[in-house]
């Protein structure tokens, strides 16, 4: 399955491996691994929309085949409540040559951050909790992708 | 109708998920989004600040102008903030 969203944890060896099992047409693999910041963030409680998540997702890679000639692509996404230095998203995207596979992992994780339906809230050590709001600086990290 | 709400929209409505039947002439978000701004102060707080409000009409991102209907899912919910 190309697109996983879920509670549990990854190994990200077992999927790479995975991925690329069986193919001799792959010679660049590119992986994107989001973990959870520490500081004075106690967890990190990560809510989505069951159903339109995975179907944006799915629009999301299939856009990234259409601009890249990608072999194999991966999009892992964990949900539920997380703590500091747990992993809670796994990009991979893999093509014959690195340009392609490069390019393609950005364009993902730059779009999933603004177009898939997932909500970010902080808890903070003190009890406190905070929704984290959309950054200005993901929206023009996403903006780049569409110049001509 | 089936209406749903995400993440500070849902914690201010008080719930994640409801079936309710508009009145005639609720026929556009905008207009879903006034009347149900009227069942409470949460309601109210939740759409208060539109700007702050994204929404889907059966999981496909639309705006506050689009056309509703009654067998839609509507969800409203805040920027997403994903990855």
């Amino acid at each position: 399955m190309p697109i996983r969203i879920k509670p549990e944890d990854f190994d990200i060896a077992l999927e790479l491996a995975a991925l690329v099992a069986g193919r001799d047409d792959i010679g660049a693999l590119v992986t994107f691994t989001g973990l959870v910041r520490g500081g004075d963030i106690a967890s990190l409680t990560l809510e989505h929309y069951p159903g339109m998540t995975e179907r944006a997702l799915q629009t999301l890679e299939a856009e990234a085949k259409r601009r890249w000639p990608l072999k194999a692509c991966l999009i892992i996404h964990r949900v539920g409540t997380l703590k500091p230095r747990e992993r809670i998203v796994l990009v991979a995207a893999a093509s014959q040559t690195r340009a392609a596979a490069f390019e393609a992992a950005s364009f993902l994780m730059d779009h999933l951050k603004t177009d898939a339906p997932f909500w970010k809230r902080e808890e903070k050590a003190d009890g406190t909790s905070q929704w984290l709001d959309a950054r200005d600086a993901d929206a023009s990290a996403k903006a780049r992708w569409e110049k001509p | 109708m089936r209406i749903l709400y995400f993440a500070w929209v849902r914690e201010r409505t008080g719930t994640a998920e409801e079936t309710l039947a508009p009145p005639a002439g609720i026929d556009t978000a905008a207009a879903l989004a006034d009347w149900l701004s009227a069942r409470s102060d949460g309601y109210a707080a939740a759409f208060a600040d539109r700007t702050k409000l994204r929404l889907a009409i059966n999981q496909e991102l639309a705006d506050f102008t689009a056309a509703i209907a009654a067998n839609d899912e509507i969800a409203f919910f805040p920027p997403m903030t994903g990855g």
